[in-house]
């Protein structure tokens, strides 16, 4: 375990300290923070829906409960379209880190004496792992600790506030976040496994979000809605894909593999 | 101590290492040359269990590769071709990191007392990235010290250095010597193995000869002996011809050199014999033969 604590640290203090790297994990999620809660401020403030539940279209009704009037409904549909938004923070991010972390030091040539020392490869893939996992999630979960908090700050309707913490976004910010970050993470290393230029390596990598960016466009134009059953389905899929990324990772990620084919 | 018995590797059809079979008893510093390409690096990979072999086998400090490779990289240390250190991070940071991960048990006082051993103390504190390349050289050196390994693999120490860099790092190792470690040279740099190395592997992707490097100017030159002789010429050449001891006699510029067996033996007789001619005898010598010479004689016949 201290080993993974040790590098852990070791790429918290050298990866921090790329000024895009640092970008990514402080300004990405304070705007995808934002964005949502400016639609909010700005449907809160506004006159001009009323009405009841019953008249708003069948998609929207699905998201409200009878309590809330059209206006606050239409703010919950609106916010509701991005929350897939969180999910590129635990994409992104793990993409970017991995990327700096593997590719530098493939540049560096500091994998061999790494991997000289007593730590396996297990402790160092967990520990890299780990490095671009966890900011990730702090961000994505400070990130969705912020939008709720301003959104009890500016909505006076405590109902909207209990919409916006349904079983969806829960499995959304607390399951598929983090299986999000794995397949990041492991996409990242197979990437950086064949090329040696870091910046192309996080350009390849964040295809990753092109996924998430077609649910976001087919929510908008109501092909898709993001039911609870699209994302219990979402989990199991991911958890297919994350099985399936790890394990080509993993493969690549062997002493002599690293040693004699990682140029 | 490291052994090999027969220890082969290949990479799909070309073969690196090729039935390499020696023995390197504790405390000895054993060079290992070779042209570019021959698999001296392979060979430090496999015996530092950072890559496996495809036959054969290995042990080192007691322990199998293969079998142990986590308690043989917790008993050596590898000094690789580039020092591989992290630039954006402090020397001390550096050391630190690898402290850690080779379980040493005093982090702060390891990385204090190898800091200083390699005069790098005042400086620990800048990044890695400030450094010459012989500091970054001494730093990595440091590297492979922390956790005190009983075997030390340096591949090419002095590469790149200038001759006061090349200088302190060999008074380094011959510093490390004395306290009993064995040293594995992989390096280009003949006449810093000469120096430096109790016997030596010359290797092209198998093992050519090994020994101490006198014995192999004996072995491939055999040795010669200088006469310089106010008035040399032919017929003392062919007097001397006639010992039995000597192999071969020859003029060159007024010299005659004269290859034989065990000269502390024999030169007296031939110092009779030549004043006896009624020679003028001004020196004696022995016709040194550098290992460069020996090396290329080696690599070519391979």
């Amino acid at each position: 375990m201290n080993k993974i604590k040790t590098i852990i640290r070791k790429e918290w203090s050298e990866v921090f300290k790329n000024r895009l790297v640092l970008f990514t994990v402080a300004f990405l999620p304070l705007i995808l923070t934002a964005i949502p809660l400016g639609i909010i401020y700005m449907t809160s403030t506004s006159g001009d829906f009323s009405g009841s539940v019953g008249d708003m279209p069948g998609e929207f009704n699905a998201l409200c409960s009878a309590d809330l009037s059209g206006g606050d409904c239409f703010q919950v549909f609106i916010v509701s379209q991005f929350m897939i938004m969180f999910m590129i923070i635990p994409l992104a991010i793990p993409a970017s880190i991995s990327s700096y972390s593997i590719v530098g030091e493939k540049v560096n040539r500091s994998l061999e004496p790494l991997l000289a020392t007593p730590i396996t490869t297990a402790e160092l893939l967990i520990g890299k792992s780990l490095a671009a996992i966890i900011p990730a999630l702090a961000a994505t979960w400070i990130g969705f600790s912020i939008f709720i908090l301003g959104s009890w700050i500016i909505i006076s309707n405590p109902e909207i506030i209990a919409n916006f913490l349904d079983v969806r976004w829960l499995i959304a910010i607390f399951v598929i976040g983090p299986l999000m970050a794995l397949s990041a993470v492991a996409f990242s290393i197979i990437i950086s496994s064949r090329v040696n230029d870091p910046r192309v390596a996080e350009q390849v990598s964040m295809i990753i979000i092109i996924p998430v960016l077609a649910v976001f466009f087919g929510q908008m134009a109501g092909i898709i809605t993001l039911s609870i059953v699209f994302m219990l389905a979402s989990v199991i899929v991911l958890g297919l894909v994350d099985a399936i990324l790890v394990f080509l990772s993993v493969r690549l990620f062997q002493r002599e593999t690293i040693i004699t084919r990682w140029k | 101590m490291i052994t090999t018995q027969n220890l082969t590797k290949k990479f799909d059809q070309i073969t690196a290492v090729e039935n390499l079979t020696l023995e390197i008893p504790e405390g000895e510093v054993f060079g290992f040359l070779g042209p570019n390409g021959a698999g001296k690096t392979t060979t430090v990979r496999i015996l530092t269990s950072l890559i496996t072999p495809t036959a054969g086998s290995a042990t080192v400090n007691g322990h199998v590769i293969g079998e142990e490779d986590i308690d043989i990289r917790r008993s050596v240390g590898l000094l690789t071709e580039t020092p591989g250190l992290y630039d954006n991070l402090s020397a001390e940071r550096n050391l630190e990191i690898y402290a850690s991960l080779y379980e040493v048990e005093d982090i702060k006082g390891q990385v204090e007392k190898y800091l200083r051993f390699l005069g790098l103390w005042e400086r620990r504190n800048d990044v890695a990235a400030t450094f010459s390349k012989g500091m970054k050289q001494k730093l990595a050196i440091a590297r492979a010290l922390l956790h005190e390994p009983r075997t030390l693999f340096l591949d090419e120490p002095t590469a790149g250095l200038d001759p006061e860099a090349s200088r302190l790092v060999r008074e380094f190792i011959l510093e490390i010597k004395k306290q009993g470690r064995t040293i594995f040279i992989c390096t280009h740099n003949l006449d810093e193995a000469d120096r430096l190395c109790d016997r030596i592997g010359v290797f092209k992707t198998r093992l050519l000869v090994l020994d101490s490097p006198a014995k192999l100017r004996r072995q491939v030159f055999g040795r010669k002996v200088v006469f310089h002789i106010q008035q040399a010429d032919q017929s003392l050449v062919d007097k001397l011809s006639l010992h039995p001891h000597v192999t071969e006699a020859s003029l060159i510029d007024q010299k005659i050199v004269v290859t034989i067996d065990d000269p502390e033996t024999h030169n007296p007789e031939l110092i009779r014999i030549l004043v006896s001619e009624g020679a003028d005898i001004q020196f004696v010598g022995e016709l040194r033969r550098s290992l460069e010479d020996v090396y290329l004689q080696l690599v070519k016949n391979a």
